[in-house]
């Protein structure tokens, strides 16, 4: 399979603080690649750095093979990467359905009503309260008007960032379960940023892990899962039935 | 009757306020923007109709036309000379600017139109209407219809339109409006076109019927008033918030002893302040964390 994004040595700061160092990933069309790492680990950062709202000081990102150096984050979405922001960034005073149609704003093909009801068809509680304004909406049905928002603009790479945060377990499970079906239904590429590894992982077909701004590990996600590193330290697994203690003692093996 | 005649007087008055409170709103919500050049506006826009109409001899109608058009071209441009370089400057520094701006403005003004008031000529103006004792002038009456139609338009525009909609959102959520691909730069000097056309409007409106100088643009403060009694951010609360201090200010003038009339604004802002801090028309909600 081709590559659709590609990160080489990609760094960015805020301000004097760099918080990503030389980040080189990609991201094989049509896979869910996931992005793994504790709070601060740069996560967000890497994902801003794709859809333009932060500019890299260093590095290069190639999405088709062409290079995003410098353009506007609305060009970049237009371009078919759609981020959906941490924290479900929904228009909070526009009826569900406008927050949606927002999402197809920069198309001017005649699909936008047929995706709008397969938006809907993923999301059927969407439709039932399409009238009302996104602000009334609960957390994880906001969360879904958000990925719904994001695949009104027909994207090829969609970037979610934490869509777990907040969320009931059950919901965290039902929201999974939707993007791998947009993936594989409708060959949308995802690049998933979560601190919630068990979900991500179950549900990827690669993954990395980001520590302290650097990329500390990438295998196929069944391998990451299997990998003591990732299962004590991202999965909350021990080897042994010692309570407490140990894990101040042991070291990542990266480190 | 006087009170009758009063309150026609304190609506058409207050459309006027309310017009200049609603640039002020529309760019505050859009960009987080206090435009104090707003009166000034106004101003500009009311000489610019004089200069087509008066000077030039235009009909009414293609002078009225020609100051839209070129008072939406001075708001596209204001944005992208003077704000857009902005971009990332605390709002003080904004703030500072639009107030110089406004200094600005009055100075040019001053030295092309000269400081003596002039009188728009309109087909209508020097009419009254007459019903049963009260009159009305065809100036205060176009400027109360000239008022509804417009808000009725914006209403419109804002509801039911892609462009209008697109605007809503790029001012509720700019970093989603960014990442749906929606070209939020190009909106927000769109916002400034609009915001410079309703300043036309009200000039074009209000010059009939008050003598055009370089100083008209002051009435910008009282607007200001007018948005905050409303609730800044909402554009039905400026509209109300300017009907309120324009009729009030009526009647301070007549019941009142003299000098109230002029502080009215003032005193109403202050008493809202206390009382209900948020305006009339409280459309913020409280950020969620």
């Amino acid at each position: 399979m081709s590559d659709l994004l590609t990160l080489s040595n990609v760094e960015t700061y805020y301000g004097p603080v760099m918080a990503i160092r030389g980040v080189s990933m990609t991201v094989r069309t049509g896979d869910v690649t996931c992005l793994l790492g504790a709070n601060g680990a740069g996560k967000t950062t890497v994902l801003k750095t794709i859809s333009g709202a932060m500019e890299p000081q260093k590095g290069e990102i190639l999405f088709n093979g062409e290079s995003l150096k410098g353009l506007a984050p609305d060009v970049i979405a237009r371009r078919g990467i759609a981020h959906v922001p941490e924290g479900r960034e929904v228009f909070a005073f526009l009826s569900v359905e406008d927050n949606l149609k927002m999402g197809a704003y920069s198309r001017r093909d005649s699909r936008v009503a047929s995706d709008l009801a397969l938006v809907y068809d993923y999301f059927p509680v969407l439709r039932d309260k399409r009238r009302q304004s996104a602000a009334l909406l609960s957390g994880g049905q906001q969360q879904m008007l958000a990925i719904g928002r994001a695949l009104m603009l027909r994207p090829q790479l969609m970037l979610l960032d934490e869509p777990s945060l907040g969320l009931s377990p059950k919901l965290v499970a039902e929201i999974a379960d939707i993007i791998v079906r947009l993936n594989q239904e409708q060959g949308v590429t995802v690049l998933l940023v979560e601190q919630n590894a068990a979900m991500a992982l179950s549900r990827s077909d690669f993954g990395y892990v980001l520590e302290n701004g650097r990329i500390v590990m990438e295998d196929k996600a069944a391998v990451l899962a299997d990998a003591p590193d990732v299962q004590e330290f991202y999965l909350g697994m021990k080897d042994d039935g010692v309570r407490g203690g140990r894990r101040w003692k042991k070291r990542k093996t990266w480190r | 009757m006087d009170a009758l005649q009063l309150l026609v007087a304190g609506v058409s008055q207050g459309c006027v306020y309310g017009l200049i409170a609603l640039g002020f709103v529309l760019i505050y919500k859009a960009t987080e923007v206090v435009n104090f050049a707003q009166g000034e506006l106004m101003m500009i826009g009311a000489f610019i109709a004089y200069t087509f109409i008066n000077i030039l001899a235009w009909p009414y109608f293609y002078g009225v036309l020609a100051t839209l058009l070129s008072m939406a071209v001075i708001g596209v441009v204001l944005e992208r000379l003077l704000i857009r370089p902005m971009l990332g400057e605390p709002p003080f520094a904004v703030l500072m600017l639009t107030i110089g701006l406004g200094f600005l403005l009055r100075a040019v003004a001053g030295a092309i139109w000269g400081a003596e008031p002039k009188t728009l000529s309109t087909p209508y103006a020097s009419d009254v209407l007459q019903l049963g004792e009260i009159i009305v002038g065809y100036g205060n009456l176009a400027i109360v219809l000239g008022t509804g139609v417009l808000c009725l338009a914006l209403f419109l525009f804002f509801r039911y339109s892609r462009l209008g909609i697109a605007m809503q959102a790029a001012s509720q959520n700019q970093l989603a409006a960014v990442y749906s691909g929606i070209p939020v730069a190009r909106l927000v000097t769109g916002v400034w076109a609009v915001s410079a056309l309703i300043a036309a409007i009200a000039g074009v409106l209000v010059a009939p019927v008050s003598l055009i100088d370089p100083q008209i643009g002051f009435i910008g403060v009282k607007a200001f008033a007018a948005a905050i009694v409303g609730g800044f951010g909402s554009l039905p609360g400026a509209m109300v918030g300017g009907l309120l201090i324009g009729i009030a200010e009526q009647f301070a003038g007549l019941y009142l002893p003299p000098g109230f009339s002029d502080v009215t604004a003032y005193i109403i802002l202050l008493v809202m302040l206390f009382v209900r801090p948020q305006g009339i028309f409280a459309s913020m909600m409280q950020k969620k964390v």
